[in-house]
């Protein structure tokens, strides 16, 4: 039998909804939410999705069961009062200067407050204290704006996995915080953005580069190319009435040109060569067996995650830099050149649908001589608002086209931004490499899809390959666990941070609706169609520029690899780790991480302490307890200065101390 | 010292086995913890983080919950102010402003720069009789003034200086 319930008098039938906020949604009835997200938990706590029940009062829908026969009323005057109040409450309790907020136009407070029609504030304004902390390169917490809906908290933990902001203090003084009180520089963040995606207001936003890329493109000594990411020509329609999904790519460039621009190139293109040499890599490790699964290495939160949490599987990470950064590495060494203009006049922006690039822009390993490869990283969001800005009629912009050759690109290239995409891309040059044929198809269909975790696996050469495609760090986190617990094995694996792949980045215009994201995704699988190429080996200026790269002679390969390839180091979490007991200069840290410990780690702890103390050396030799040297198959493990010892025993421990201390000359 | 250190490390991998590490029994470990250590250090948290698997920022957040957790280390004098009914009502307030001001503290800043003292203010120490009462660590002072108890203050600076 069917059941129903009455919503406003109307009989609505319930489905497979799991609450009533479902159900209300269903009959096209638009109720607030603060901390209601369909991907994340019930979390209850912001009282805006209140109904009124007959026979049971004022009931939250988003915690309320459907039940057959319940008659709710969603705009009651008793409802609507008690929202009005809340939203009043919130106001008056923080700083929301909304003129001058980064989330104005987006904020679901600021749109609240003007659905319910508050024209004034009841209450008496609270004096706001807290400092915005924009010491990250990618997100600015702004602690007054927060209404503690939790979604942000949720949003790292529950679907990244990892728990760099929570809850601390309580009542009038809890907020949400990094570790200690920490600035968002210091902790775990990745700088995925997602908390800022799901926060309605303005308490976590991106931090935005549109200042100074303005100022480089009204200064006439500077030389301003743009690189635009393959995701964000399906989404920045958007912002400008078209529906998602839709490919705006000739009006985006033509617009990129009409700011200023002077030459408009494609992050597509890059993506292309780095199909070719992570393909390259790939063959060669598939064919010695060493150092699989490969794991894609394009998305810099995940390539944070895997410092920070999984150093031994460094080596497994393709050693590709990302197409961002080797499009910054191509154009700064070949585009003075080719332009007639000095390095330090060329300026590379980024145009990213993610918020991870303003970071990997800003890491050590890509700047040369205080240079960075790619100057500036603005958004998706802040291409818009530039253009907004700028006062153009998006719609009507006549679509113009790419510069050449940075700008030429593959279909390969384009799907880059989809989950599954560079997986697919892979398999078009590896397939036809290992074969050594070409084939008439182009499509593996099959890595596609929505699931956060998909497995495939596909016969090449004769050869069983088996990938796995991840999207979200927290699938991440379960695969790689499965991996290192021998329940999995692959030959490759893609890993994206965000949901949907670089389609959902965190700085592409906000949705919550994940139809949005599927729109875009089926958006860029239908611009591939338009383009004439699909395998990136066919791109024709790949090899002209990977000479011009080089040059001839022997030392090209090496000089190539130079240019597309970078190295990984073990990320602390947090700054500073580990219980520090002696202070000295001669370092010996012990590892207490569970394998360790279990292995005997105190008792060569003690022993070091004893010895040590007995020959008083306690100022000279500083003995910590750490967290894991990621070598827990050999615990014990110590360090004894740079040396690494594991299996390690108390007789060994003090034989390396001696040698320790002979070396260092406080013994001769 | 650096046995002290031992001996603390020493519990607190003690108080982390007991509990097998389970993150639902985060609050007791912090507790016992606590007691070792007299605070919860910031390295012992993200310490406590780790082995429990959990991150950082849950740890401080439950740390910052609850107000028995101390987050900086106490003074080598503990003055606890009583602010119950009987003391308030015979102006305890007036004696905490006195020690504040003396010792450059406040509320959120409770313990002085140079580690000696920390002020609290407790609920009824249950010595009402002798209100407003003021404990410094163990000793108890009854029927206290804002000068009485600077003049207590005062002793102990000049000790903690004569000692130097
Ligand atoms: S940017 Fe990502 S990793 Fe950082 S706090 Fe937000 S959700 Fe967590
Ligand atoms: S920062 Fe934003 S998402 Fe997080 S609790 Fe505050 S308002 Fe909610
Ligand atoms: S959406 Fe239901 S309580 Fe926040
Ligand atoms: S527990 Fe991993 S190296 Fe010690």
């Amino acid at each position: 039998m069917k059941k129903t319930l009455l919503i406003n008098g109307n009989e609505i039938e319930i489905a497979q909804e799991k609450n009533l906020l479902e159900v209300i949604r269903k009959a096209n009835i638009e109720l607030p939410t603060f901390c209601y997200h369909s991907e994340l938990s019930v979390y209850g706590a912001c009282r805006l999705c209140l109904v009124e029940i007959e026979g049971r009062g004022i009931q939250p829908a988003c915690s309320t069961l459907p039940e057959q026969g319940l008659k709710i009323k969603t705009h009651s005057s008793k409802v609507r009062a008690i929202r009005k109040i809340t939203i009043e409450l919130l106001l008056a309790k923080g700083g929301h200067d909304c003129t001058t907020c980064g989330k104005s136009g987006n904020c679901q407070l600021q749109k609240l407050a003007h659905k319910l029609g508050i024209t004034h504030i009841r209450f008496k304004k609270e004096k706001t204290i807290s400092i915005p902390d924009s010491t990250a390169p990618s997100i600015i917490r702004d602690p007054n704006k927060c209404v503690l809906c939790g979604d942000c908290v949720r949003m790292c933990s529950e679907i990244q996995s990892i728990g760099a902001i929570d809850f601390a203090n309580r009542g009038k003084d809890a907020m949400v915080l990094p570790a200690f009180a920490k600035n968002m520089n210091q902790v775990e963040c990745v700088h995925c953005g997602q908390c800022a995606r799901v926060c309605p207001t303005g308490a976590l936003t991106i931090k935005p580069e549109i200042d100074p890329v303005w100022q480089v493109l009204n200064d006439p000594s500077k030389t301003v190319v743009a690189q635009v990411a393959p995701a964000v020509r399906v989404a920045i329609g958007e912002e400008f009435g078209f529906p998602p999904g839709t490919t705006c790519t000739g009006q985006m460039v033509s617009a990129l040109r009409n700011l200023g621009f002077d030459k408009v190139f494609d992050t597509s293109f890059t993506a292309d060569l780095t199909v070719v040499e992570e393909g390259n890599e790939f063959i060669k490790r598939f064919t010695t067996q060493k150092d699989l699964p490969l794991f894609t290495s394009c998305c810099p939160a995940w390539v944070k995650f895997t410092e920070q949490y999984y150093p031994d599987l460094l080596k497994n990470l393709s050693s590709c830099k990302s197409p961002q950064q080797m499009f910054g590495s191509v154009a700064k060494k070949l585009l003075p050149g080719q332009l007639n203009i000095e390095k330090k006049d060329l300026v590379v922006v980024s145009i990213m649908p993610c918020t991870a690039k303003k970071y990997e822009a800003r890491r050590e390993e890509f700047t040369k001589d205080g240079i960075q490869d790619v100057d500036f990283v603005i958004t998706t969001q802040e291409l818009a608002r530039m253009i907004k800005e700028g006062g153009m009629d998006f719609k009507n912009l006549a679509p113009d086209s790419f510069d050449l050759p940075l700008g030429f690109k593959t279909g390969a290239g384009v799907i880059f931004g989809n989950s599954g995409g560079v997986s697919e891309a892979v398999l078009r040059y590896v397939s036809e490499k290992l074969e050594q044929k070409k084939s008439e198809s182009y499509e593996f269909k099959e890595v596609r899809g929505g699931d956060g975790i998909r497995e495939f696996t596909t016969s090449i050469a004769g050869h069983e390959v088996k990938m796995a495609i991840v999207h979200s760090l927290g699938n991440a986190r379960k695969l790689v666990n499965k991996i290192q617990a021998g329940q999995a094995d692959y030959d490759i694996v893609e890993v994206m941070a965000c949901p949907g792949g670089c389609i959902g980045g965190a700085g592409q215009p906000d949705y919550s609706d994940q139809s949005i994201r599927n729109s875009r995704t089926s958006g860029l699988y239908k611009n591939e169609k338009m383009i004439q190429l699909h395998k990136s080996q066919e791109n024709p200026y790949l090899q002209e520029v990977m000479h011009q790269l080089s040059g001839s002679g022997e030392e090209a390969a090496k000089q190539v690899h130079h240019f597309l390839h970078t190295s990984y180091q073990t990320k602390k979490r947090i700054i500073k780790e580990g219980i520090e007991i002696t202070s000295g200069k001669l370092e010996i840290s012990v590892c207490f991480g569970t394998g360790c410990y279990l292995k005997g780690s105190q008792k060569i702890l003690t022993t070091l302490l004893d010895q040590v103390k007995r020959d008083d050396l306690q100022t000279r030799v500083g003995i910590k307890a750490t967290f894991c040297f990621e070598k827990c198959g050999k615990g014990p493990v110590v360090s004894f200065g740079n040396k690494i010892v594991t299996a390690c025993t108390p007789e060994m421990a003090l034989e390396e101390l001696k040698t320790l201390l002979i070396e260092n000359e406080v013994f001769s | 010292m650096s046995t002290q250190a031992a001996l603390n490390f020493n519990n607190l991998c003690e108080i982390l086995e007991k509990h097998n590490n389970d993150p639902a029994k985060l609050i007791t470990i912090l507790q016992e913890i606590q007691e070792v250590y007299r605070y919860l250090p910031e390295d012992i948290m993200t310490f406590v983080a780790t082995s429990l698997g959990i991150s950082p920022a849950k740890v401080y957040g439950v740390a910052t919950f609850y107000s028995h957790f101390a987050l900086k280390p106490k003074g080598k004098y503990v003055i606890k102010l009583c602010d119950g009914t009987a003391c308030h009502v015979k102006k305890s307030t007036a004696i905490l402003e006195a020690l504040q001001t003396r010792l450059g503290l406040n509320e959120k800043n409770n313990t002085s720069s140079d580690g000696i003292f920390t002020i609290e203010t407790v609920s009824c120490l249950g010595a009402c009789g002798l209100a407003p009462v003021v404990m410094i660590n163990e000793e108890v002072h009854g029927a206290m003034t804002p000068e009485l108890a600077l003049k207590e203050i005062d002793k102990i600076i000049q000790q903690e200086e004569n000692k130097q």
